[in-house]
């Protein structure tokens, strides 16, 4: 065991979200919660919508919003984390994604409604994100109190 | 004579004005290029990652995905357009439907009907004007582009592949964009997007290590369903890459388009310069003769009456 520490790497489809050293990541891929160490078998996991917590180093949390995407942990390279909307914790506004969160879910309940049998994708994954957000942002909170 | 004094003048007028709105549009068309220049390279992380990671997938596991199986006998192809929503950016927008026009007597060599589709202004009304159909038409963020609509017409082109064909669904996905090289160099280019080729090793990513081998990787869920998950995300990272590419190309078309128009506006004004001091030069000589026309026909009255 050579490795102390996870490099770990988050990037977004349009920017790298943050990069450094940390001692432990949680995050949720489709079959259920999963925490990475130091040494982890190299492993490819779909993310479920979540909030992901990175463990750093200089003993700060990060949480990381991401809507799928996955999780690939390569040994002797990095872990890294894609989502395509993958947003920090702290650049998050809380309000802003409650009030994404609640038009999504209105928008997902008056289609419901009106009796549509095939459900949009594209509101469900606004939904999703929206909510990976608010949870995000919410930890992040706690976190930094 | 006069007049036309002052119409070389008027003339000499609007071409300054006409070169000062060049010169401001090359020169944002230049502060733009570095911007999207640091949009692609920090999208840049995201696809190298991605890349490695389906393929990674793709060696490890023998999936076989549709997404990546060749269609034996394919009849239908959708192409996609990658062109600017403005104009004023030389050739830009005609060399990209010049190669789409190719890539249709190409296909439509080897049998297949065309669905186009088509990104940015100058496509949709050089499609619009010529009456060819047009299956999905997106516009109004040619200079910057961003991934919610590199996903968007992912989501579409997806749609309409996954879709059996006699019920209109495509077989091959060919995108026509331009590849940004150098300010003074962008080609226009055809891609095949579907179906992947996800063994060869891209041409923007460094190749991987002949030596190098992938570690057994633990999946969850099973590979599978990883590469239904990994396979849309990949294709809108392409499609989000020409998009970004195309943007650079744009703008350094515009500004090399926009320089040119400027140096040849700079021209004008010297020549019309020249002309209208040449006119004014002339008028003066006139004048001059004419007063001394009229003052030795006056001496030559007052002698003779004498």
């Amino acid at each position: 065991m050579a490795e102390k520490t996870l490099k770990v790497l988050v990037v977004s489809a349009e920017r790298e979200v943050w990069n450094g050293d940390a001692h432990q990541i949680m995050a949720r891929t489709t079959e259920g919660e999963i925490g990475i160490l130091p040494g982890h078998e190299p492993f490819l996991g779909v993310l479920a919508p979540c909030a992901v917590e990175v463990f750093a180093v200089d003993g700060n949390r990060e949480v990381v919003a991401v809507d799928g995407g996955f999780i690939s942990v390569e040994p002797g390279r990095h872990v890294s984390v894609l989502s395509e909307f993958a947003k920090l914790g702290h650049e998050i506004t809380l309000e802003e994604a409650e009030k994404e969160l609640y038009k999504a879910r209105e928008e997902l309940e008056s289609a419901a409604n009106e009796g549509f049998t095939n459900r949009d994708p594209e509101l469900e994954v606004r939904y999703e994100r929206a909510s990976a957000q608010v949870r995000a942002a919410r930890r992040h909170q706690e976190i930094t109190g | 004579m006069a007049a036309s004094l002052r119409e070389l003048r008027q003339r000499r007028n609007s071409v300054s004005a006409t070169k000062k709105i060049t010169k401001a549009m090359e020169l944002i068309a230049a502060s733009r290029i570095i911007k999207a220049q640091q949009k692609a390279q920090a999208s840049a992380p995201y696809s190298r990652e991605l890349t490695r990671a389906v393929s990674a997938v793709a060696t490890l596991s023998d999936v076989e995905h549709p997404l990546t199986t060749q269609i034996e006998n394919p009849t239908r192809a959708a192409m996609l357009l990658i062109t600017s929503d403005q104009g004023l950016a030389g050739p830009y927008s005609a060399n990209v439907l010049k190669k789409g026009d190719q890539l249709v007597e190409f296909l439509d060599e080897k049998g297949l009907d065309i669905d186009a589709y088509v990104t940015g202004r100058k496509g949709i009304g050089y499609y619009q004007f010529r009456e060819r159909p047009m299956l999905g038409t997106w516009e109004g963020f040619s200079q910057s582009p961003g991934y919610a609509e590199a996903r968007e017409i992912a989501q579409t082109l997806l749609d309409a592949f996954m879709k059996p064909t006699d019920e209109g669904g495509v077989d091959e996905i060919h995108i026509v964009y331009t590849r940004y090289i150098s300010r003074i160099s962008q080609v226009p280019e055809v891609l095949r997007l579907l179906p992947l080729e996800v063994v060869e090793a891209d041409e923007d990513d460094k190749p991987a290590d002949p030596g190098e081998m992938h570690p057994l990787y633990g999946f969850e869920p099973e590979p599978e369903e990883v590469m239904d998950e990994l396979l849309p995300l990949y294709i809108s990272s392409r499609i989000h890459y020409c998009l970004l590419q195309s943007a650079a190309s744009e703008l350094a078309s515009k500004q090399s388009a926009m320089k040119a128009a400027t140096d040849n506006a700079q021209q004008l004004i010297e020549s019309l310069t020249r002309q209208a001091n040449q006119a004014r030069q002339a008028q003066i000589t006139q004048e001059i003769s004419e007063i001394v026309g009229g003052a030795n026909a006056l001496a030559d009255a007052n002698a003779e009456s004498e």
